[in-house]
């Protein structure tokens, strides 16, 4: 569904990625995990289009994204939930889900997402007309991943969606990606929380100071002892 | 040689008067040299990112102090001139304090001073009764002539030569800021502000310190065009389009090179004085819509100025 | 009543009705600047061609005045989108004091065009329109005019700004523009939808200021410093701050008028900004970042 071969991305005067390729099959959860500041963020914007790969290419289901406006990118199932959110503070609750619903083809279908965004986290009903900045955390992250679900995406692109909650919250929302991909969503998702995100995914890749260092089924990079010592200190 | 190209430069300015006197171009070269002193005055805080769009305001304050003490109480313009500049600082640290004080930068304090140039020439106006409102204002002769109590002078040379040296007396300002531990605060406070003031730099002091001291070189911009001039009117020394006159010379010019408002001066004034001189009355309205064309060029395509432009090309050469 | 009191009442009022036009004028402000973080130092010059526009079809080319209207309101809306394609989106990267310079440049070309082209005479539409006796004042026909059509034009916006996809990402824009692709936006097109409406907002208020005010080619002097005011008071990109701070200068204005004369009005409401400055620096309906 979604092929990276060997990107690069860079910052004014820093190189960022080098040299990563990944894929990501059709129904699959699939994790990249790594330290602060591996490059998790930065390939995550790359996708998506926030920032433009400076080599390699990004191929969704046969569309160059490389080429694509990055406006354009969600039109074609990939929806990004970033880094810490980022909600719109002082809008509502509903009216951020109504900009998740912004691109054309999910204008009609507005009412009839809202019910199952509404239907998968109830919270969100609740609080619809409450200013997003104002919730806690976790409900925070339910209307991030809810915005996203907005536009009926294939590919969801998760950023960490367990820094800064509550234990209790974070079980939640690995729940929910397990959820999520039995709805036949197909899930990639970044996380500094190797042990649980393991547990979700079907397959992971290590991503250190801006290279792949391993990769390989969920339960063999758990099992082998080399990859927990040398890249995921647990 | 290049060692010596100022001081050389220095002596010819100086010995200009005494083997070339044509008026005209006396007169453009002595307006020349009041107007680079205030745009080199504006640019001592402009540099460091402090834009401020309020020294038209600091401006008439000097003018106005200055011709309203000397025809209302008979002070001298040699008191009345330093009383406006310091009119002018106490307006500069009423205003830019709180701004500081409460970190009103960037847009913000751009939009306050723009303001306060504009409540200037609101004042002037409103006190039509005193100032002669937007009719202008003329400073009264002294007996006849010129006198030096009055600051009054009749011949150009004389008027030449004091416009000269506070010209060079407001770039060796300049230079001296540039030289000072002012300047490396200041850069860190226009580069991060909190950064600096973790740093233990004091930043509302800072700011005001060079807010002040440019603030008064500009109303002593103001006292001298006003005694030059013996005719000021709130359009010609104070408000916005006379602020933005002053940021716009220094951007054509060069706003980090110590000349850069000088060149600034020098291309605004000659550019005014050619359409005036060929196009004549019809040429009111032609000259501010050439540098508005030339403002936003210069700001899209040479942001560094004429001059800073220049010097880059040679050093990178 | 006592005569001090209707006189004191009907300052009161009149303020009233010029914060209407005044909050209009700083609406438009405030959305380009929430929007596209830009300030349009010229925005009271679109405002001054505007007004030139209204006297040119109404009293020169005696069109029907709603026409007339109509037209401005388009042309200051395309105005305002030429000013960004020209001069706000070759500097959208460069440092926010550029683009405010350069603003500041067109400000100077916009004036000395209209010198240039209609020259340095006051103009106006030779209109007279009736003067409301109620209660013992005097209420401008013009003015209750202006203020009307100011507020049903705020209404306007505030519901395309709510109920539009358009309108509601470009309140999202505003909070936060680097994700917003993420959104399926074209940022581009919603600084251009963003500038039309600003201009056209300006379009309005030289409508409604026209019908009061004579136009000249520095008229957008007399009103633009107090915009600034008003939208930095109310704290830049805030709407309903800039709303309330256009009714409390209005308020100022008018009561300074009443005893001294208009720029007294504008000097005591300048004072009173500084005193605010002191007393709540964050702008009067603080938005703590
Ligand atoms: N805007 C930026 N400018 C410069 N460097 C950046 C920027 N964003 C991130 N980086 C650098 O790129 C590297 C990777 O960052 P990021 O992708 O955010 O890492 P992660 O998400 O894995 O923590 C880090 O070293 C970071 O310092
Ligand atoms: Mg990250």
């Amino acid at each position: 569904m979604l092929a990276l071969k060997s990107v690069r991305a860079d910052y004014t005067t820093f190189q960022a990625l080098f040299d990563v390729s990944l894929e990501v099959r059709q129904g699959e959860a699939v994790g990249v995990i790594g330290p602060n500041g591996a490059g998790k963020t930065t390939l995550m914007r790359v996708v998506s289009g926030l920032l433009r790969p400076t080599g390699g290419s990004i191929v969704m289901e046969g569309v160059d994204l490389v080429k694509t406006p990055p406006h354009r990118i969600v039109e074609l199932g990939i929806a990004h939930v970033p880094e810490s959110r980022r909600l719109f503070p002082r809008m509502s609750v509903e009216d951020n889900l109504k900009m998740g619903s912004f691109m054309r083809a999910a204008r009609p279908k507005f009412r009839r997402r809202l019910d199952v965004v509404y239907e998968l986290f109830p919270r969100l009903r609740e609080r619809r007309a409450q200013l997003a900045g104002s919730m806690s955390g976790g409900e925070q992250q339910m209307c991030a991943i809810g915005r996203a679900l907005m536009s009926e995406p294939k590919l969801l692109l998760l950023d960490e969606p367990s820094a800064g909650l509550a234990p209790v919250v974070v079980e939640q929302v690995f729940d929910l990606v397990t959820r999520l991909r039995a709805a036949g969503l197909t899930v990639l998702i970044v996380e500094q929380n190797v042990q649980q995100v393991l547990r979700v995914v079907d397959r992971a890749y290590v991503l250190k100071a801006g290279r792949i260092r391993a990769a390989g089924a969920a339960a063999e990079l758990l099992a082998s002892d080399t990859i927990r010592e040398a890249y995921l200190g647990i | 040689m290049t060692r010596y190209l100022p001081w050389l430069g220095g002596l010819a300015l100086i010995g200009l008067p005494f083997v070339y006197t044509a008026p005209y171009p006396m007169h453009i070269l002595i307006i020349i040299l009041i107007w680079s002193f205030a745009y080199t005055s504006w640019s001592v805080m402009g540099r460091f990112g402090l834009v401020s769009l309020g020294h038209g305001g600091f401006m008439g304050i000097g003018a106005y102090a200055t011709a309203l003490a000397w025809n209302y109480w008979h002070i001298s313009p040699w008191i009345g001139a330093p009383m406006a500049l310091l009119a002018g600082a106490l307006l500069a640290v009423v205003v830019a304090y709180p701004c500081f004080r409460f970190r009103i930068i960037g847009h913000y304090f751009a939009l306050v001073t723009l303001a306060l140039s504009g409540i200037v020439l609101q004042v002037i106006t409103a006190t039509r009764d005193y100032t002669g409102g937007s009719l202008g204002y003329t400073p009264e002769r002294y007996q006849s002539g010129s006198s030096f109590y009055a600051l009054q002078f009749t011949g150009k040379t004389t008027w030449y030569l004091i416009a000269l040296g506070v010209w060079a007396a407001g770039l060796y300002v300049w230079h001296r800021v540039d030289r000072s531990m002012l300047r490396y605060a200041l850069e860190a406070i226009s580069e991060d502000e909190d950064g600096a003031a973790a740093a233990g730099v004091h930043v509302t002091l800072e700011k005001l310190k060079i807010t002040v001291l440019s603030a008064a070189m500009t109303a002593l911009a103001g006292a001298l065009y006003c005694q030059y001039q013996m005719f000021i009117s709130p359009d010609t020394v104070s408000g916005i389009a006379v602020s933005l006159q002053m940021v716009f010379a220094v951007v054509v010019g060069g706003i980090y090179v110590p000349l850069g408002p000088t060149v600034g001066a020098v291309i605004t004034i000659l550019l005014a004085e050619v359409l005036r001189v060929s196009f004549g009355t019809r040429a009111v309205g032609w000259d501010n819509l050439v540098y508005g064309i030339l403002l936003v060029i210069f700001i899209i395509f040479l942001p560094k100025g004429i001059l800073g432009s220049l010097l880059a090309l040679r050093r990178a050469s | 009543m006592a005569i001090f009191d209707i006189f004191l009442l009907e300052a009161l009022l009149n303020g009233v009705l010029l914060g209407g036009v005044l909050a209009l004028l700083s609406l438009g402000l405030n959305l380009i600047f929430g929007v596209i973080d830009v300030v349009w130092i010229c925005y009271a010059e679109l405002i001054m061609l505007g007004m030139y526009g209204m006297y040119f079809l109404y009293t020169v080319y005696h069109a029907p005045i709603v026409a007339a209207a109509a037209v401005c309101i388009v042309a200051v809306a395309i105005l305002g989108v030429l000013l960004h394609v020209l001069v706000i989106a070759p500097l959208l990267g460069a440092a926010p004091i550029n683009q405010l310079l350069a603003t500041g440049g067109v400000l100077f070309f916009l004036q000395s065009a209209a010198t240039v082209l209609f020259g340095v005479e006051f103009k106006n539409l030779g209109l007279r329109l009736p003067v409301l006796k109620a209660a013992g004042m005097f209420i401008s026909y013009s003015r209750l005019l202006a203020f009307v059509a100011a507020l049903v034009g705020m209404v306007l916006v505030y519901l395309f700004m709510t109920r539009t996809y358009t309108g509601t990402a470009i309140r999202a824009i505003a909070q936060d523009r680097q994700i917003i692709p993420l959104m399926g936006v074209n940022s581009r097109r919603i600084y251009l939808v963003t500038s039309a409406l600003g201009g056209g907002l300006a379009g309005l208020a030289a409508c409604l200021l026209v019908l009061q005010y004579d136009v000249h080619p520095f008229v957008g002097l007399s009103f633009g410093p107090i915009t600034f005011l008003i939208c930095v008071l109310g704290s830049l990109g805030n709407f309903v701050g800039g709303f309330v701070a256009a009714f409390v200068f209005a308020e100022i204005i008018a009561l300074g008028g009443l005893y001294l004369d208009l720029e007294w009005g504008y000097v005591f409401a300048f004072a009173f900004f500084i005193v605010m400055m002191f007393v709540r620096p964050e702008g009067l309906m603080a938005r703590r970042s």
